[in-house]
C-alpha cells in the first residue's frame, strides 16, 4: 500500500490512469488536440525539469532544441524523402551531439551566465531558422508530411492521443528511474552544493552534461512528434518566449517534481484556451493567474498541494 | 474526511459546468455560425485589428436587420496573436467545439497555410484573408481568399513601369511568405513583360537598416526603377533609406504598403512612391461611375462611424470574405457545407471592397488586375493615378 505513494509506482500508475481515462470525458477532437499539445509540452518539461529541478541548471534555450527536432523531421521527410522515424532519430542524434558539444563550455558557466549561454544558443537557432528561408521556409514556416511508420500512417486525433500519451508515460518512467538511480542522487548532490558534491567524488561536469543532453534529446523528440502532428511548423517554435514558457511550466508545476512538470505543462497549455472568453484581457488574466500561483504556492503547484494534503492527513489522524 | 468532501464537491462542480456547457451548445443550433481566427494582437495587428472590427460591425448590423434567411448571424473570433502555431488549435476549436458553418481568417499567409490540411480534412468552407498566391494555387477544394495576390500586384506594377518606359528593375524583398512570393512572381513575369531584373537583393526579419542592399541596387548597371516586395514596418524603413542614399529612380511598392502607417512611418520619405491598391483606399477620388464607388463609400462610412478611425484596405478583405460567404449561404438556401462551398465557387460579379469577384473551379480568388488602381503618395496622402 505504501508503495502506491512512491512516485515511481503510484504516481506513474496515476498518470497512466489519467491518460487512459481521459478519452471517456473528452467530448470532441478539439479537446483531444489540447490534450495532445499538453502531452507534447509535458514531455519537454519532464526533461527540462531534470535539468532545472535536479541539476539546478536553468536552460533558456530548450525551445531551440524542440524546434531543431521539428525542423529535422520537416526537412528530412519533406524535402529529402526520409522515413519519418529515421528523420526523428537523426534529429534527436543531431541535437544530442550539438548539446553535448555545447554543454562542455556552457555548463562550466554558473548561475546567470549559464542562463545567458543557453539563451544565446536558443536565439542563434531562432535566427538561423528565420533567415535560412531556402531550407526552412523562413518566418512563414513549412509543411510537414504525416507520420508514417511500419506501413501505417498516424492520422486523426485519437491515434495521436494514444501515441503522445504513450511517449509521455515512457518518458516519465525513464525520468523517475533516472532520478532514483545513483545518477539521480549525484544530481541532487550537485543541486545542493557543487563543491560538496565534488568533494564526495561526484564528477560534477559529467553529470551536468549528461542531464543537459538527455533533456535536449527529449525536447527534440517532442519537437519531431509535434511537427508531424501539426503538419506545419514555423520558427516561432524556437522563439525566446517559447523557451520562457517551457521554464514557466516547470516552475509553476513545481521544480524537482516530475509530475509537477506534467501538471505545469497541462495548466499552461489549457489556460490560454480556457481564457479566450476574456478576449482582449486574456493576457492580463493569464499573468494574474501566474503571479497568484507563484505568490501563494511558492514551491509550485504539485509540491505545495502535496504538502497540504500530507499535513491534513497527519492532523486528521492525530 | 474534509479532503474527501471537497473532492466530491469538485466532481459535482465539474459535472455542473459540463452540463451547462452542453446545454449552451444545444440551444444555439439556430443561428448561422461564422468562425474567424485573426491576428488581432502581435506584429500582424495592423491587419487583424481592422479585420475583426469589420466583421463585428457587419455581423451586428446584419443580425439587427433580421439576419440571413431569417436566421441570426453569430460570429466567433479567436486572436492568434500573429502566431501561426496558434492558428491550428483555434481552427480545430471552431470546427469541433463551436461547430461553425464557415471560417474566415488567417490574417497572414503562415496562419493560413498552417490550417489548410485541417480545413480540407474537415470539409468546411474557408475564406483566407492573406496575400500569397500559393493559398489558392494550386486550387484546394474548400479554400478561397479575398485579398489580391502578389502576382496581380506585380503585373499591375510592371504594366505601369512599361508605360513609363522603365525596363531595368532592381528588386529588394523581405523574408516573409508574401515577400518571397512577390519576388518569385516578379522574376517569372519580367521576361514576358519585356523587363530585365538588374538587381535582386533581400533583407532579413527585423532588419532596421537596408542601406547596404540599396547601395548595391544603386550600383546596378542601367537601373531605371526600384521595387520593394514586403509589408509592415520595413516598408517605411525602405522608403527612408531610399531617400537617404538618393537612389534617384522611380520607387514602387506593393499593396502591402497601402495603409496610412506606411506614409506616417516614412516621415515624408514616402512622397512619390507608387503602388497598386484597392479602390477603397482612394474612395473619395473615385469617379461617380466607378462600379465600386457605392460599396466602398458605404463601407468607409459604416467603419469610421463606429470606430472613429481611418479605414485600411485590410478591413476590406474581411468585408469581402464575410459577404461572399453570406451571399453563398443565401443562394444555397441554408448552411449545408458542400452546397455553400459550391455557391462560393459560383460567386459571379460580386462587387466588394477589393474589386469585382468572379470565381470558378479553377480560380478561388476571382480578381484580376482591373481590381487594382495605381496610386502615388502625394502631400502625405494617396493620389489616384489614371
Amino acid at each position: 500500500m505504501a508503495s502506491l505513494w512512491q512516485p515511481r509506482t503510484g504516481g506513474l500508475l496515476a498518470l497512466a490512469g489519467v491518460v487512459a481515462g481521459l478519452p471517456l470525458i473528452l467530448p470532441n477532437a478539439f479537446y483531444y488536440d489540447v490534450a495532445i499539445l499538453v502531452g507534447i509540452n509535458a514531455t519537454v518539461c519532464v526533461g527540462l525539469n531534470l535539468l532545472i529541478g535536479y541539476a539546478g541548471q536553468i536552460s533558456l534555450g530548450h525551445a531551440g532544441f524542440f524546434a531543431l527536432g521539428a525542423y529535422a523531421s520537416a526537412v528530412l521527410t519533406g524535402d529529402h524523402g526520409w522515413p519519418p522515424l529515421a528523420a526523428l532519430a537523426a534529429g534527436a542524434a543531431g541535437v544530442g551531439m550539438l548539446s553535448f558539444v555545447l554543454a562542455q563550455p556552457i555548463l562550466k558557466l554558473k548561475g546567470h551566465y549559464l542562463a545567458m549561454g543557453t539563451l544565446g544558443l536558443g536565439i542563434i537557432i531562432s535566427i538561423v531558422l528565420n533567415q535560412e528561408a531556402g531550407l526552412t521556409g523562413g518566418p512563414d514556416g513549412m509543411p510537414v508530411p504525416s507520420l508514417r511508420a511500419l506501413g501505417h500512417t498516424v492520422a486523426g486525433e485519437h491515434a495521436w492521443y494514444a501515441l503522445v500519451g504513450l511517449v509521455l508515460i515512457v518518458s516519465v518512467w525513464l525520468t523517475l528511474n533516472l532520478i532514483d538511480s545513483p545518477v539521480g542522487r549525484a544530481l541532487q548532490a550537485v543541486h545542493g552544493s557543487e563543491s560538496a558534491a565534488a568533494l564526495t567524488g561526484v564528477d560534477v561536469i559529467r553529470y551536468k552534461v549528461l542531464v543537459f543532453v538527455v533533456s535536449a534529446v527529449l525536447a527534440s523528440l517532442a519537437g519531431s512528434l509535434f511537427a508531424h502532428y501539426a503538419g506545419f511548423i514555423t520558427p516561432a517554435e524556437a522563439s525566446f518566449a517559447r523557451s520562457i514558457e517551457l521554464v514557466t511550466m516547470v516552475v509553476l508545476g513545481g521544480m524537482a517534481s516530475t509530475f509537477g512538470a506534467v501538471v505545469g505543462a497541462a495548466v499552461l497549455t489549457i489556460l490560454p484556451q480556457a481564457l479566450t472568453a476574456f478576449q482582449d484581457f486574456k493576457m492580463l488574466v493569464f499573468g494574474a493567474v501566474l503571479m497568484g500561483t507563484m505568490i501563494f504556492l511558492r514551491k509550485g503547484l504539485v509540491p505545495t498541494l502535496a504538502g497540504l494534503i500530507r499535513n491534513r492527513m497527519r492532523s486528521g489522524r492525530a | 474526511m474534509h479532503a474527501r468532501l471537497s473532492f466530491r464537491w469538485l466532481i459535482a462542480a465539474f459535472a455542473i459546468v459540463a452540463l451547462a456547457a452542453s446545454a449552451v451548445t444545444a440551444s444555439a443550433a439556430e443561428p448561422i455560425r461564422l468562425g474567424a481566427f485573426l491576428a488581432v494582437t502581435g506584429k500582424g495587428a495592423f491587419l487583424g485589428d481592422p479585420e475583426k472590427k469589420t466583421l463585428e460591425t457587419y455581423v451586428e448590423k446584419i443580425s439587427g436587420e433580421g439576419g440571413v434567411l431569417g436566421r441570426k448571424v453569430e460570429l466567433i473570433v479567436y486572436d492568434t496573436g500573429s502566431e501561426a502555431k496558434e492558428a491550428l488549435t483555434f481552427v480545430k476549436r471552431l470546427i469541433e467545439q463551436d461547430k461553425v458553418d464557415a471560417i474566415i481568417g488567417g490574417t497572414s499567409t503562415g496562419e493560413t497555410m498552417a490550417v489548410i490540411r485541417e480545413v480540407e480534412a474537415a470539409a468546411v468552407p474557408f475564406i483566407s484573408l492573406a496575400g500569397a498566391a500559393e493559398i489558392v494555387e494550386p486550387v484546394k477544394k474548400w479554400v478561397f481568399k479575398t485579398p489580391h495576390t502578389d502576382r496581380l500586384a506585380v503585373e499591375k506594377l510592371f504594366t505601369d513601369m512599361k508605360a513609363r518606359g522603365l525596363t531595368k528593375i532592381g528588386i529588394l524583398s523581405g523574408p516573409g511568405g508574401f515577400d518571397k512570393s512577390c519576388r518569385t512572381n516578379a522574376m517569372a513575369l519580367a521576361p514576358a513583360k519585356g523587363l530585365t531584373i538588374v538587381a535582386d537583393e533581400t533583407h532579413g526579419a527585423g532588419d532596421t537598416d537596408m542601406t547596404p542592399q540599396l547601395t548595391r541596387i544603386k550600383g546596378a548597371p542601367g537601373l531605371q526603377a526600384f521595387l520593394y516586395c514586403g509589408f509592415g514596418a520595413p516598408t517605411s524603413i525602405v522608403a527612408k533609406n531610399v531617400r537617404q542614399i538618393g537612389l534617384g529612380v522611380p520607387h514602387y511598392q506593393t499593396h502591402g504598403s497601402a495603409s496610412m502607417s506606411f506614409i506616417q512611418g516614412a516621415e515624408g520619405a514616402a512622397e512619390g512612391v507608387r503602388l497598386p491598391a484597392a479602390a477603397l483606399l482612394v474612395v473619395d477620388q473615385l469617379p461617380a461611375d466607378h462600379p465600386q464607388k457605392a460599396v466602398a463609400t458605404a463601407y468607409r462610412d459604416a467603419y469610421t462611424e463606429r470606430y472613429k478611425e481611418p479605414i485600411s484596405t485590410f478591413g476590406g478583405h474581411a468585408y469581402d470574405g464575410l459577404f461572399i460567404v453570406l451571399e453563398a449561404i443565401k443562394r444555397a438556401g441554408g448552411t449545408d457545407k458542400a452546397k455553400v462551398r459550391d455557391e462560393i465557387e459560383k460567386t459571379n460579379r460580386f462587387i466588394g471592397a477589393d474589386g469585382i469577384f468572379t470565381m470558378s473551379p479553377t480560380d478561388h480568388l476571382g480578381l484580376d488586375t482591373a481590381s487594382f488602381v495605381m496610386v502615388e503618395v502625394k502631400d502625405g496622402t494617396w493620389l489616384l493615378l489614371n
